[in-house]
């Protein structure tokens, strides 16, 4: 055998060399593996933050309003029902043509108007109705750019493209130009994204309503999803008896949580909708849908916590006396309840990143309007995004990149707490 | 909001009914000699007069706000005139809508008939009889149930495992939930997908080669053969998922094989972590990535070589679907891969394999059925994924299996027969629950084939 | 290769756990009474000291192993004979708190040194595990595993040859051999033993170290794992860590005995059976603490 042995030794070494090569480059291929993944990562989120950045701040033009009772069409004595009706577009227009005496072509007064945004003259009349003094009078002010104007402020737009491919023109760009060298033009923190709902002029767009119509799907579906999930989870782990009942439910539950998402959504459409004929769009009926999606998560992770309280707790309370249902609520959950929280936080997540089902169910419409109560017709931040990201508009890009830095924030709070949450609990 | 009136009356009645039960108790205790004398403590006897008072009122008001709708609707127009009873189903609906419209105020009257007037009126008397009726019905059954329970109070009633047995059935009720999940999906989809079927054969929505719904609106055109062909839906959903099993398995399985077998513990504690950020990223967010910034790089780059690539190829499309399957793929196979015994680790490492052939030859192949279920499920979730390929696929439906054109899938024209103005009953609406239909079923066959082959695969080692 | 090796996977082996140097037997002095060394040593220890982390599981271990012989190590659970046994064909590396230091050799080549490969050194040194392992493959896989994966064979004849000689070696032969493209795992707990032996010895090693190669095995199954390691020891050298001192007595010609990571003594099996010359031997042999 040592023969054997000794021709085996060298067949080996002879063969040491290639499967040494052969060993390395597997490693290579997973070290690339998750170097790959990460690389996705860094992609997804720089061009997401790149892109989104520049929506946070906005940019103002110092136009020099001249309030003109007969531009207005009203005096400084009318009524604040009247000023509302009052023509401040007109101010606006003829303050610009003042600024650019030289411009005089129709076209060029069309471009001249665009570098302002039509929330300008709402602006105006807010503070004109405020203090109706000013009527008559000549001040310098600091207006909302236009998106478009905006966006070559901010650097997006460069003059080398050939001017037929984009909105913002030479004369344009020269008018930007010389208000920037003027000093007459500003970045400020975008305060009206964080307060306004959808418009159509991406710098009028925010996202209040679209956070507003997302919390009040969040709380129907907590709500509804929570107790029924801890519910469920306790019956099924502590009062269940081994049957096919029992089989059957559990079987769905697995099911359930792998069904997708759409399909909920069409539940939602063909049952809440057009059978009780829930009010369509509206946060109700989002939060049901996102519940029953969401409840296998919160029973699934429930169960595991319920079932990791050491059972010395349930036989010292039920050895005093207490019955099951005592035991379970008084001493089970309290100390299941960490982890519970944890699943619930988790499923609370994946509810408010969730936007498919709620297309189904009409939660698409254009929302201005901050929705007021769950009837409301309302849209959710994903279900924005969603929108925006549809629009044509330049402008719109960097508001859905913006909107998705929110929603990712949100996403990452809360999945940092139920992390917290988790490592508190092991510590026990 | 009426409703909610009533549900707080409700609660209310629940309340006084409580703390009722819970004094008499006390009550009766101290004259019999203390609460030591009583079979429960007063407050179980309280929860218990809730109950009653709470649990049948609940299911009254459950009903009636079930039933109110259709009733109301059948009495008003039971006396509409005859001529108006003579339309179609479809055009009494709208006829109806607009009683409802005016009866709330939303629609003018001007816009309107005068039966329709007369019948908003109907509508509304109606409506305040049934939201009197009901206030009224609710209330009594609270209170008849409180009393009920109050009277029984007595020494020896066994309050405290009444309550309990009720609310064990509450928890039942909670866990059933699932169960009438999976039903209410089942008979919702599956009824109208038949309604589909009435009107499209099953044979030219299975097996057709065309799919362009929009045809079918027009009238002369309802039941035109060839319209409705789900085949090119099923191959774009197919060849999307595909390109995205492409990406996701090789990398999500050598990532595990990686962070599992050779990676330090710090590495593994932190990269793993990192890599499932991936998985918590919104499918919105994906599609984005996959419509403005994924899509126009790979025509570009096509271009670039002088290829012709659709701006919604399935490629990008699937491609970010593969990067969302990523983690998924990969935790799966870590948990497969963690559960093969060490012993058979030792006992090839032992005999002197590298690492990588103990992972190649031992590992992988006993870890198989399991790694298989895992991809199972991962084919599922990109087959029932929706939000990437909605924003990133197309929607013209082309039978093609080349990856740089554009392709359209099921869960795509779900979204599109669905969303913004619908007709329901027209087969272009119902077409999306018959999709619905297939998608459930063909991601539940999935689901429990991949179930059982990993709970076969634990069993084996366990 | 030691990077490779060092994975989350790799445990520490039971004895390891609740070692605790400070018992109520001070051996921290002690040397090793007996015969370590042996004139036509197969693989000498010097020196050996292993640490996991902070905790060290063998202290100053000098011991041979000599040409075609049995030596079997005994001693109380947490001695540390395990993992003197696994640092043989440094399956140690595959443990990543695991520290070797000390010199061991095999034929008088360093195995820890740098020019040392685990895999030859692996092929060469083989090992049986306490728990019968076998691959979820057939059973002519599982001993072609080896020869395939080191390129020992270059024909189908060749293997069908190494795999039968391997069987038969095992004294296995005669049961699987009309079954041998059934799984590995689907035979009695002796047998997948015994394929777990022929696995080893289908790469022609030279030495086989054994760690309680019966302890999950019922008598009838160790009688005949044991007759074997009796005629194994013609063609190789064996070691073998066993927690039955009538095992050690049966099997081996030389014992050594382990107490909290330190060689307490080691001789002719006979004699260390019958005479056992420090008190901590005796106690063990005589039942009093084990």
């Amino acid at each position: 055998m040592s023969k054997d042995a000794f021709k085996n030794t060298e067949l080996i070494q002879a063969s040491l060399k290639k499967r040494y090569a052969r060993e390395r480059r597997f490693q290579l291929f997973g070290k690339l593996a998750v170097l790959l993944g990460f690389v996705f990562l860094f992609i997804l989120l720089f061009d997401i933050v790149s892109k989104g950045t520049p929506a946070f701040t906005q940019k103002q033009l110092q136009i020099a309003v001249d309030f003109d009772p007969d531009k207005l069409g009203v005096d400084a004595s009318a009524s604040a029902e009247q000023l509302r009706q009052a023509n401040f577009n007109a101010v606006i227009k003829s303050s610009l043509r003042d600024m650019f005496p030289e411009v005089t072509s129709r076209g060029d007064k069309k471009r001249l108007y665009r570098l302002v945004s039509i929330g300008a003259e709402y602006a105006l009349r807010d503070r004109v109705i405020e203090d109706p003094s000013l009527i008559g009078q000549r001040k310098d002010f600091w207006l909302l750019a236009h998106s478009e104007a905006a966006g070559y402020l901010k650097g997006q737009i460069s003059r080398e493209l050939p001017e037929v491919e984009r909105k913002v023109k030479d004369i344009q760009m020269d008018w930007l130009d010389q208000l920037r060298d003027k000093g007459l033009t500003k970045s400020s923190f975008n305060t009206l994204f964080f307060l306004e709902g959808d418009s159509r002029e991406p710098e009028l767009a925010g996202i209040r309503a679209a956070l507003q119509g997302s919390f009040f799907t969040l709380v129907v579906t907590f709500l509804l999803a929570f107790p029924i999930g801890v519910f469920a989870a306790v019956y099924l782990e502590e009062f269940a008896p081994r049957n096919r009942i029992t089989d059957l439910i559990e079987i769905n539950i697995n099911n359930l949580a792998a069904v997708p998402s759409i399909v909920f959504g069409l539940l939602g459409l063909a049952v809440f909708i057009n059978f009780f004929e829930l009010p369509r769009s509206a946060p109700l009926v989002g939060g049901i849908v996102l519940s029953l999606m969401t409840l296998p998560t919160i029973i699934i992770t429930s169960r595991a916590s319920i079932q990791a309280v050491s059972p010395s707790i349930r036989e010292a309370a039920l050895g005093v006396g207490a019955s099951k249902i005592q035991t379970v609520f008084h001493h089970v959950l309290p100390v299941a309840m960490p982890g519970i929280l944890t699943g619930s936080i988790i499923g609370m997540a994946q509810a408010l990143g969730e936007s498919a089902p709620l297309l189904m169910i009409g939660m698409v419409a254009f929302i201005m309007e901050v929705p007021g109560g769950v009837t409301d017709p309302s849209t959710v931040l994903p279900v924005q995004i969603f929108l925006w990201a549809d629009s044509p508009e330049r402008g719109f890009t960097e508001k859905t990149s913006a909107a998705i830095m929110v929603l990712m924030g949100f996403l990452i709070v809360m999945n940092a707490l139920a992390i917290y949450l988790r490592r508190r609990f092991e510590v026990k | 909001m009426q409703t909610s009136t009533v549900f707080l009356t409700l609660v209310a009645l629940c309340a006084v009914s409580f703390f009722i039960g819970r004094h008499k108790s006390r009550l009766i205790g101290m004259a019999g000699g203390g609460l030591q004398t009583l079979h429960s403590l007063p407050v179980h006897y309280g929860y218990m007069a809730a109950l009653w008072a709470g649990l049948p009122a609940l299911l009254v008001f459950i009903v009636w706000l079930g039933v109110e709708a259709p009733v109301i609707r059948n009495l008003v127009i039971a006396e509409l005139p005859a001529e108006v009873l003579a339309l179609s189903l479809d055009e009494l609906g709208l006829y109806y809508n607009q009683v409802v419209g005016v009866a709330l105020g939303s629609v003018d009257v001007g816009v309107v008939d005068a039966n329709q007037v007369t019948a908003a009126h109907r509508y509304n008397e109606l409506l305040t009889a049934s939201r009197g009726l009901k206030m009224l019905l609710v209330s009594l059954v609270a209170v008849i149930g409180g009393l009920l329970a109050v009277m029984r109070v007595k020494p020896d009633l066994r309050a405290r495992n009444h309550v309990e047995d009720i609310f064990t059935w509450v928890l039942f009720a909670c866990s059933s939930i699932a169960v009438f999940t999976t039903l209410g999906i089942v008979l919702s989809v599956l009824f109208e997908a038949v309604r589909f079927f009435q009107v499209i054969p099953m044979n030219d929505f299975l097996f057709g080669l065309q799919w362009s719904p929009q045809m079918a609106i027009r009238a002369d055109q309802v039941g035109a053969s060839g319209s409705f062909g789900f085949i090119p839906l099923l191959v774009g959903t197919l060849l999307i998922s595909m390109v995205a099993m492409l990406i996701a398995v090789p990398i999500g399985l050598m990532s595990a094989i990686y962070l599992s077998e050779y990676a330090s513990r710090r590495f593994r504690a932190v990269t793993k972590p990192v890599l499932e950020i991936l998985a918590g990223v919104p499918t919105v967010v994906y599609g984005f990535f996959a419509a403005l910034t994924v899509a126009p790089f790979i025509r570009n780059l096509g271009e670039s070589i002088g290829l012709s690539v659709a701006s919604e190829s399935a490629l990008a499309a699937g491609l970010v679907m593969g990067i969302m399957i990523i983690p998924f793929v990969m935790s799966l196979s870590d948990d497969i891969i963690s559960a093969v015994p060490n012993t058979l680790r030792e006992a090839s490492l032992g005999m002197g394999a590298t690492m990588s052939e103990t992972i190649r030859k031992v590992l992988l192949p006993a870890a198989l059925p399991g790694i298989v279920g895992g991809i199972l499920l991962a084919v599922s979730r990109a087959i029932g994924e929706t939000m990437i390929v909605v924003m990133a696929a197309g929607l013209s439906a082309k039978l093609t299996i080349n990856p740089l054109e554009a392709v359209t899938t099921i869960t795509v024209q779900i979204v599109t027969l669905l969303v913004g103005d619908q007709e329901f009953d027209s087969p272009k609406t119902l077409a999306a629950f018959a999709l619905g239909l297939v998608l459930f079923f063909v991601t539940l066959l999935l689901n429990v084939i991949a179930l059982y082959v990993v709970r076969k695969y634990r069993e084996q080692y366990e | 290769m030691s990077t490779a090796d060092a994975n989350a996977h790799g445990a520490v082996p039971d004895e390891a756990v609740g070692l605790d140097v400070q018992d109520h037997v001070d051996v921290a002095h002690y040397e090793t009474i007996g015969e370590p060394y042996v004139d036509n040593a197969k693989m000498s220890a010097r020196n050996v000291n292993v640490y996991y982390a902070d905790k060290q599981a063998i202290m100053d271990v000098s011991l041979d192993i000599g040409e075609n012989e049995v030596l079997s190590m005994i001693g109380p659970s947490g001695c540390g004979k395990s993992t003197f046994l696994r640092s043989l064909n440094r399956m140690n590396d595959i443990i990543p708190i695991c520290e070797v230091k000390g010199d061991i050799r095999l034929d008088g080549e360093d195995i820890y040194g740098s020019d040392q490969d685990t895999v030859l050194l692996r092929a060469r040194v083989g090992m049986v595990f306490q728990k019968p392992n076998p691959f979820p493959k057939t059973i002519y896989e599982n001993v072609a595993y080896g020869p395939r994966i080191h390129g020992l064979a270059h024909s189908k004849a060749e293997m069908d040859e190494i795999v039968e000689t391997s069987l038969r070696r095992a004294s296995l032969w005669d049961e699987v051999k009309d079954v041998l493209e059934q799984p590995g795992t689907g035979l009695s707990g002796g047998q997948q033993q015994r394929l777990c032996i022929a696995r080893a010895i289908a790469v022609s090693p030279e030495v086989i170290l054994m760690d309680e190669p019966c302890s999950a095995l019922d008598p009838i199954a160790t009688a005949r794992i044991e007759e074997l390691i009796d005629e194994l020891k013609e063609r190789f050298t064996i070691a073998i860590v066993t927690h039955s001192m009538q095992q050690a007595a049966r099997v081996s010609q030389r014992t050594a005995y382990f107490h909290l990571g330190k060689l307490i003594e080691v001789g002719d099996t006979k004699q260390i059976f019958t005479m056992p010359r420090h008190e901590l031997t005796e106690n063990y042999i005589t039942g009093r603490f084990g």
